[in-house]
């Protein structure tokens, strides 16, 4: 029995190690949703790791066809090969090569299959899995081969939402939406990364970092991995605790689009403003 | 049972299937909830809700159907007083073994016996009652894979309601109007219009021409396969009234520009007249009549504005709001013509539905164009018909 409890590298919030528990047992596809930074795609490296299994990535662009998972019969090499006769071309078998889905089916141990991003796809891309993750088999024409699941794999869908994913498909996933960490988790996240980062510049930082996310005008929110990557330039940088709380250096590490920089130094409570009495917004227009 | 769960789920207008809710039972019987409420709150969730925004929903049918759940939590919360917390029980390979092997139902009935009896007072270790730190089957920190765990901390029934009750998801309910926060969520639905990236594809005519052509040694010639990319115009109704909605309508706007790279966006002021406005404080515009013969006819077009206006402003001759426009067509004729020129056309309201048919300028823009709230839900049906493109009948 495959029972997640989590690695030391990524922290989890109980729920969700549940909900990914509750979709090993069930065998179904887990479907993860939220915001950008989140860890949706680290979740499924840390569920491999904890389980001792192998990864497989799937990752999905806009020009992704569903049977590419599956496989690829190289007709064009075939074409090539027939010229000079040194190969045998009616052994089709050699130009059929499987995709990421057969290959996490015809795996001997089980694995941890990754599909990333498949909003990415095209709108009928996830249909046209639904036999697939459903028996776990598909059968290729060419050859006359059914290629079946050995082991059910273990599956993570990730999503950013950029599109719709059809209700078929859904009622087949078990679904979790991981919201963003509250300054709470964070810390414990941000301590997996910097084991010892002094206490006082990491409050600073999430105290600014959180500041800066209720923005609402923001294009793009600073996500945890842009903390990250901000602690890590403020550590590079020597950066003491009080000039954190006074100004933003290396703002740039955190936004990372003109017009919200533009927005959040010409902000009326900026940061030359900022304490934590002004936070009662007086901005009444 | 709770059979009307999944109706209270239903009624509040969580898409839940059969399908799901078989799921949800399969789930219970390999006991995957650990018989926490909690837990069970989570795993139903994650089984049957697949949308963020229907979790606020979820939310409310959870507290509907278990609010009064009578769990034995209060009966609990007495025992617990009596209970301490004690030092974790060492026990060898072999007693843990034992224990494994019961079974859930003997422990449960064991439970109740227990509780009747009065055991619970005040036991600390021991094989049978309930107590801390021991190996029987009831209370906290012991060592019983199949124990009911009785308060660690709080009480874990009592909690999944709290966190239903909580509806830290509210905010994420597509039937309220759109704040700034569901921009993102927003535009992913605009999403759906953006361009589709070129497909490699391999040019068999020019292949065949090519191979010949080089003594029958092949030469592929593969082709890029451009899909139709969407463009989308946005109008903008400002000022007036719908100063409110202006910094919502602007970001928006500003938003989708920057996702969509064949945008145009103008603005107006209540109704569309031979002017369109290409700045927000409207000084720079553009003749509408050229706009309309310049620019293709595949542009889906998104008309933003509340529709709420003097009927003159719409069907009189110079019935523009401002005294010194003078407008020698109607601006329900200019609607027309934007309407006919472009296939799919659609207008977002941010006012509520049912106050559409008490005003009577925005009954008169429904006749032109088809009519969606500016909420979550129905800029989703908005973009749904633009891409069928079933907008407009030829004539």
């Amino acid at each position: 029995m495959n029972y997640f409890k989590g690695t030391d590298e990524y922290v989890l919030s109980p729920a969700l190690r549940d909900i990914v528990n509750v979709s090993i047992a069930l065998g179904r596809p887990l479907l993860i949703k939220g915001e950008p930074g989140t860890g949706k795609t680290l979740l499924a490296h840390s569920i491999a790791k904890g389980l001792g299994k192998e990864l497989i990535i799937w990752n999905i662009k806009s020009t992704t066809k569903a049977r590419e998972g599956l496989y690829v019969y190289d007709t064009v090499q075939r074409l090539n090969d027939s010229r000079f006769g040194d190969k045998d071309v009616s052994n089709i078998k050699q130009y059929i090569q499987l995709g990421k889905l057969g290959l996490a089916f015809s795996s001997k141990e089980q694995v941890v299959l990754l599909i990333d991003e498949i909003d990415k796809a095209d709108i009928e891309f996830p249909n046209d899995l639904l036999n697939e993750l459903d028996e776990m088999s598909f059968y290729i024409p060419e050859t006359a081969e059914t290629i079946k699941a050995i082991h059910r794999p273990i599956v993570i869908i990730t999503s950013n939402s950029e599109k719709e994913l059809p209700d078929p498909f859904l009622r087949r996933c078990v679904f979790h939406y991981i919201e963003f960490p509250d300054e709470n988790l964070m810390e414990e996240i941000v301590r997996v990364h910097y084991p010892d980062l002094d206490k006082k510049l990491l409050r600073e930082c999430l105290k600014k970092f959180y500041w800066l996310r209720e923005f609402d005008q923001l294009r793009k929110k600073p996500s945890t991995s842009e903390l990250i990557d901000w602690i890590q330039a403020l550590l590079a940088g020597g950066i003491s605790p009080k000039i954190v709380e006074s100004e933003l250096p290396f703002l740039g590490a955190l936004l990372k689009k003109k017009e919200d920089m533009d927005l959040v130094t010409n902000s009326p409570k900026n940061h030359y403003g900022y304490n934590s009495s002004s936070r009662t917004s007086r901005n009444v227009y | 049972m709770f059979i009307n769960f999944f109706y209270n789920l239903k009624a509040n207008g969580v898409p839940v299937s059969l399908h799901e809710w078989l799921t949800l039972h399969q789930a219970l019987a390999l006991n995957l909830n650990d018989c926490s409420l909690t837990q069970f709150y989570y795993m139903s969730r994650a089984i049957l809700v697949k949308n963020e925004i229907h979790f606020d929903r979820f939310d409310i049918a959870f507290l509907d159907t278990f609010k009064d759940i009578e769990t034995t939590d209060e009966m609990l919360e007495k025992i617990l007083e009596g209970l301490k917390k004690v030092k974790e029980l060492k026990l060898t390979e072999e007693e843990k073994r034992q224990i494994e092997e019961l079974d859930l139902d003997q422990v449960l009935k064991n439970f109740e016996e227990q509780l009747r009896e009065g055991h619970y007072k005040n036991h600390v270790g021991g094989n049978k009652a309930i107590g801390t730190g021991g190996r029987s089957t009831q209370g906290a920190w012991g060592y019983n894979p199949a124990g009911i765990r009785i308060g660690q901390g709080e009480s874990r029934h009592r909690r999944a309601v709290q966190i239903a009750e909580k509806r830290s998801f509210r905010n994420y309910s597509n039937n309220i109007t759109l704040d700034t926060r569901q921009m993102r969520v927003a535009l992913s639905h605009l999403r759906s219009l953006l361009p589709i990236a070129p497909e490699e594809k391999l040019d068999l005519e020019n292949t065949i021409d090519a191979t010949c052509k080089n003594a029958g040694e092949l030469e592929f010639i593969w082709q890029n396969k451009e899909k139709k990319a969407s463009k989308v115009m946005l109008l903008m109704d400002v000022g007036g009234s719908m100063t409110p909605y202006s910094s919502l309508v602007e970001l928006l706007f500003s938003a989708a520009s920057s996702q969509i790279n064949r945008f145009k966006h103008y603005y107006f002021h209540n109704c569309i007249y031979q002017d369109l406005w290409t700045d927000i404080e409207r000084r720079e515009s553009i003749s509408t009549q050229e706009m309309l013969r310049n620019e293709d006819d595949d542009f889906k077009v998104i008309i933003v504005g509340d529709a709420e206006m003097a009927p003159s402003e719409l069907t009189w001759r110079n019935g523009a709001i401002d005294y010194w426009y003078h407008n020698d067509t109607p601006g329900i004729v200019w609607l027309q013509r934007i309407r006919d020129k472009f296939k799919d056309s659609v207008w977002l309201n941010p006012l509520p539905s049912r106050s559409w048919d008490f005003i009577h300028t925005a009954r008169l823009i429904r006749d032109v164009f088809p009519m969606f709230e500016l909420t979550l839900e129905g800029l989703d049906d908005a973009v749904r018909h633009l891409m069928k493109s079933a907008g407009r009948v030829y004539f």
